[in-house]
């Protein structure tokens, strides 16, 4: 009997292959490879999770040749939290493309490969055990991240890919900096034995590399005030790239910051726990107050993923508690599976109206309830309204801030939560307006709409069993 | 100073100077020039740390040789997008960014 | 596999979930089927709220929780005090739909309409079942997103007006009520609701701690029970249509805010607890406050339904002041208010709609005559208005009695004229109204009449029947108060139940 964990590899070899072939063999094959090998990864990721018993990390070596030389993939209940994750929202995503894209075929000609690509180097960041080996999948996270936005082809987009291309390698250069000076001190990129080497009091190089990778990671997480790069790229990016990139990519490095934080420079988080605090406090207001007033609907979701990824931040300075990261774990998915099905519910609309405006939606809850259903549940994720899994995350949130008496956090979480909602009413009231009956629509394939609906119906569901979610992560620690 | 540190410190200022080219200067194709100094800076500071008294140790070597690699990858990358963006500018006059505010 | 005990609530919770899911699925022009559908979710769930009755009347306790977090369950219990609120939601449900039917005959959107308000229907009970506060506020939210659609469904700029103010308040209201209820489960690990309340085993060195919680508490829920100063919503909620403002913004929004309040003080503070803490004395106020401002305001309206409107504000805070008065004789008028109040406001919206969708009456000053073109509706509707202002005969009295006897017991004889106070006012607005239906002549004709006369019926059937009901069982409750299935014998069954049986004693 093979153990389940081993699975992991094929996370990452089996994107990687269908990938490839879908290179090969062109768009019609390759959306059909892509939509099946997500089907399989799928599975295989719900078995990891369901014969997933004590929360001991696994190492495997891969080819048998381990560290240094070899790569060693680690999998714990965080990892195993967010491979789900990126399984679960990539394929639904995948069906929704392959019907998105069907009448396009010069942009689904690159689509299929990139998006291979960019999962296989999701699942490998996940589980990668060395910082090095982190550097290599971030790179190519980011670079068919930014390869995606520009399949557009469109002058905006070209422009939003080159201004995220430069955001993204100045984030793992300050990173790959990182990296050499822990080597240099060191002697080891493998987290598992630095954590011990670190000790309580480590050379000022040590705490340099800790700052400088924190903030390539951050860069990369689109963490106010990093952000720039974020708006243009995710608003500007066909809807299947968005959702992805909105869904996934972001909460890579945001996962990377939340493991090095914790795990290898815990030693120095404790000083400077409030500065993502303050940050994703700035995130919250700046981006919630940007979307309020945004007049294009993928723009206004953008910059809700601005402040959506706030909420990440603001627990650091509770960090270690397990409480606090099974809080924003929980964050992290509920924005995921929510802002995936944003996006794709505003390619509907878009491809619908024929038009990226509000104003455009006048009378579509008559002639679209389907979708702007899915973009109510998935707003009602965002605004953190029960019985969403985005409550769920804010009730954690706020219990772990009380619990501590750190009432600043509570309170800008709670306060995000309104801001939300003025955004997302804003534009569910466009569709609710009566329109002229003589405006015409184009017609969008179903298939579409319900893999919206499947997405956001998901983020709410997930509120009602978030117990099995959080069984993945280690118990409170007393 | 120990030619180890001196690499080190070569290597930072090296890649501060990428750094500061990547951000400020306005020509792109000046700004991938810029990330590429950058690079090497970073590969500077590993190969140059990374001496075990005197001796050289191969994994940091090996690490570099895949950091050239992804860099030339990223290169790639940004000169398809420079190319492309060019081809278009040459159609219309200006490009304006698609941020809405 | 589950018992019984387990499965009714739930029963009584899917069946009207399960029809609101269905309708969203099927085509805007399946109209028999949708209606049908409605019509049989709505009796269904009447039979099982019958054996729920049953069931509790006779001891038997009804139960079921989910974890949703480690530490936070989902928890549902049909009790006395639940039962009591269910059963009205689901009677009025009923009529409703079938006035629904009747008034949305030809308007577009209905799928939509008929979606919400059976999901509506569903949020409430959940309210109304919840055994903790994380359950109650998790349904309390739901309520808000699902009346939502329900106000803005005329797609006016003005509809979009009236729903941005609805969601302001009820959101922000929803906000403050979830920090209270963080910060009791933050205290207890727990949000139960339990008779006799589950805070009291603090000592005085909380008591402020557990004063601000209180007050959070309160004002989260105050806003959907309307008190002043958080009324301001329901005025504006009111460019909803007839069936909406009937059900939701007389029965369903402001009960479940007020049915909040009555958990909040019974069964997490405990009554004694809370007159301990010199809780009930202030909220008394507010409520006082509220029923005067509230009565004082619809003097002036000349809308219809804005009256109305004003006038829930002020009888809402009845409830809340039978719950603030000390003592089993005021609770059982707060509680049974609740009953009385939804029956007669609904028959008032009823009316109102039927004026509206007749004659295109809107207006107070449009009304003279009303009485001779549409005297049924008219009687219904005096019938009910006389009930408000606790004419003799009717639901009112009943109320209005017992909160009176409940404020001399609870030596809060101030409150016995804030009663005669608002009575006057009530008198104030409504008597007008009736002297212009009955005892004025209509001069000008009715220009704006949809619905012609046919024999008896003065405008359509569907629209009729509800109000007749409705009226019927106003003087019903007020006449047989003291038959055993009254609903004043349902909340003395409450008063000796949930609350202090010492006191009793």
């Amino acid at each position: 009997m093979v153990e389940p964990v081993t699975f992991v590899v094929w996370l990452i070899v089996l994107p990687l292959a269908w990938a490839v072939a879908a290179f090969v063999t062109g768009e019609r094959i390759g959306a059909w490879l892509g939509v099946v090998g997500s089907a399989i990864q799928t599975f295989l990721v719900v078995w990891m999770v369901a014969t997933w018993d004590v929360a001991v990390p696994v190492i495997h070596r891969v080819g048998g040749w381990g560290a240094p030389l070899g790569i060693d993939l680690a999998v714990d209940g965080l990892a195993l939290a967010m491979l789900l994750l990126t399984q679960v929202v990539s394929l639904p995503l995948t069906i929704y493309a392959r019907s998105y894209f069907s009448e396009d075929a010069s942009k689904s000609r690159h689509f299929w490969p990139l998006a291979g690509f960019l999962i296989a180097g999701l699942n490998a960041l996940f589980v990668s055990a060395d910082v090095f080996n982190i550097y290599v999948t971030l790179e190519i996270v980011g670079l068919s991240a930014v390869s995606l936005v520009a399949i557009g082809g469109g002058r905006a987009q070209i422009s939003a890919a080159l201004r995220y291309l430069f955001a993204t390698l100045i984030g793992s250069g300050a990173y790959l900096l990182g990296v050499a000076l822990i080597y240099g001190a060191f002697g080891s990129v493998s987290l598992a034995t630095l954590i011990p080497l670190v000790g309580s009091n480590p050379p000022q190089a040590f705490a340099l590399a800790g700052l400088l990778m924190l903030f390539g990671l951050m860069l990369k997480t689109a963490l106010f005030p990093f952000h720039y790069w974020l708006p243009p790229a995710h608003g500007g990016a066909a809807a299947p790239v968005s959702a992805l990139l909105s869904a996934l990519v972001v909460k890579a490095s945001f996962y990377l910051t939340l493991r090095l934080w914790t795990e290898l420079f815990a030693s120095i988080a404790d000083d400077i726990a409030w500065i993502p605090a303050l940050l994703g406090a700035g995130a919250i207001l700046w981006g919630s107050w940007r979307a309020i007033q945004a007049i294009r609907i993928k723009m206004l979701i953008a910059y809700s993923t601005v402040a959506q990824l706030g909420y990440l931040f603001l627990v650091f300075p509770l960090l270690p508690g397990q409480d606090a990261i099974r809080a924003t774990v929980m964050q992290a998915c509920a924005h995921g599976a929510a802002k995936a099905a944003m996006f794709a519910a505003a390619g509907v609309l878009i491809k619908a109206t024929g038009q990226d405006t509000m104003a455009g939606l006048a009378g579509m809850t008559g002639r679209l309830p389907l979708t702007l259903f899915a973009f109510g549940l998935a707003g009602m994720t965002l605004m953190g309204l029960p019985p969403s899994s985005g409550f769920l995350a804010k009730w954690q949130l706020i219990e772990a801030g009380m619990a501590r008496d750190l009432w600043i956090i509570p309170v800008v979480a709670l306060a995000g939560g309104l801001l939300t909602a003025v955004y997302i009413f804003r534009i569910l009231s466009f569709a609710f307006l009566l329109s002229p009956s003589s405006v015409k629509i184009a017609t969008v394939p179903r298939v579409q709409e319900w893999t919206a609906f499947a997405l956001a119906a998901g983020s709410v569901l997930l509120g009602l069993r978030g117990v099995e979610l959080m069984a993945l992560l280690p118990g409170q620690v007393p | 100073m120990s030619s180890e540190l001196l690499f080190a410190v070569v290597g930072a200022l090296i890649f501060t100077l990428g750094v500061a080219g990547t951000v400020l200067v306005a020509n792109l194709l000046r700004r991938i020039l810029a990330f590429n100094l950058m690079g090497s800076g970073a590969f500077l500071v590993l190969v140059g740390l990374a001496q075990r008294g005197g001796e050289s140790d191969p994994v940091p070597h090996a690490m570099v040789l895949t950091g050239i690699v992804v860099a030339v990858a990223a290169t790639a990358l940004a000169l398809a997008l420079l190319r492309k963006q060019h081809e278009m500018k040459d159609s219309e006059e200006e490009l304006t960014e698609i941020d809405d505010g | 596999m589950m018992t019984s005990g387990e499965l009714l609530p739930l029963a009584v919770f899917f069946s009207s979930l399960i029809p609101g899911v269905l309708i969203f699925l099927m085509p805007e022009s399946a109209t028999r089927t949708r209606t049908t559908l409605n019509i049989l979710g709505a009796v269904v769930k009447l039979v099982l709220i019958f054996i729920l009755l049953a069931g509790v009347r006779a001891g038997d306790e009804f139960g079921v929780s989910f974890a949703v977090l480690e530490g936070l369950e989902l928890a549902f219990k049909a009790d006395a005090l639940g039962l009591l609120f269910i059963t009205l939601s689901a009677v009025l449900w009923l009529l409703t739909t079938l006035y629904a039917i009747g008034y949305l005959e030809h308007s577009a959107f209905r799928r939509r309409f008929f979606g919400f308000f059976s999901l509506c229907v569903t949020s409430t009970m959940g309210i109304a079942m919840a055994a903790n506060l994380f359950t109650f506020f998790v349904f309390y939210e739901l309520l808000t997103l699902s009346t939502f659609p329900l106000v803005v469904h005329r797609g006016t700029q003005a509809a979009m007006r009236g729903g941005r103010i609805y969601l302001a308040y009820t959101l922000t209201g929803g906000t403050v009520l979830l920090t209270g209820i963080v910060l009791v489960q933050n205290l207890l690990g727990h949000t139960d609701f339990a008779h006799g309340g589950v805070l009291g085993a603090f000592d005085d060195s909380r008591s402020t701690y557990l004063k601000a919680i209180f007050f959070l508490l309160i004002a989260g829920v105050g806003v959907k029970a309307a008190i002043v100063p958080l009324h301001g919503w329901l005025p504006q909620a009111m460019v909803a249509p007839a069936p909406v403002s009937a059900l939701l913004h007389a029965v369903a929004v402001v009960k479940a805010g007020a049915f909040g309040i009555v958990r909040i003080v019974y069964e997490i503070y405990g009554v004694e607890f809370a007159q301990s803490l010199g809780l009930l004395t202030p909220l008394a106020i507010a409520a006082s406050i509220t029923i005067l401002w509230g009565s004082l305001r619809a003097l002036s309206q000349d809308d219809l339904k804005r009256r109305l409107a004003f006038s829930t504000v002020s009888q809402v805070s009845y409830i809340v002041l039978g719950v603030a008065l000390f003592g089993p004789i005021g609770t059982i008028g707060g509680v049974v208010h609740l009953v009385h109040q939804g029956l007669m406001k609904i028959t008032l919206f009823f009316c109102a709609g039927n004026y509206a969708e007749t004659l295109g009456i809107h207006k107070v000053s449009e009304m003279d005559g009303a009485g001779r073109r549409m005297p049924v509706t008219t009687l219904a509707f005096s019938i009910a208005a006389l009930g408000m202002m606790g004419a003799p005969f009717t639901a009112g009295a009943v109320s209005k009695a017992w909160l009176s006897d409940g404020a001399v017991a609870a030596n809060m004889g101030w409150v016995v004229w804030v009663l005669w106070g608002s009575s006057l006012l009530n008198a104030g607005y409504f008597l007008p109204i009736l002297w212009r239906t009955w005892f004025r002549c209509n001069r000008s004709g009715w220009h704006a009449e949809h619905i012609p006369v046919a024999g008896w019926r003065e405008t359509a059937l569907l629209l009729l029947i509800p109000p007749i009901v409705t009226a019927t069982a106003t003087i019903a409750a007020g006449i047989y108060a003291n038959s055993d299935l009254s609903p004043l014998a349902w909340a003395r069954l409450i008063a000796s139940r949930e609350y202090v049986t010492k006191i009793v004693r």
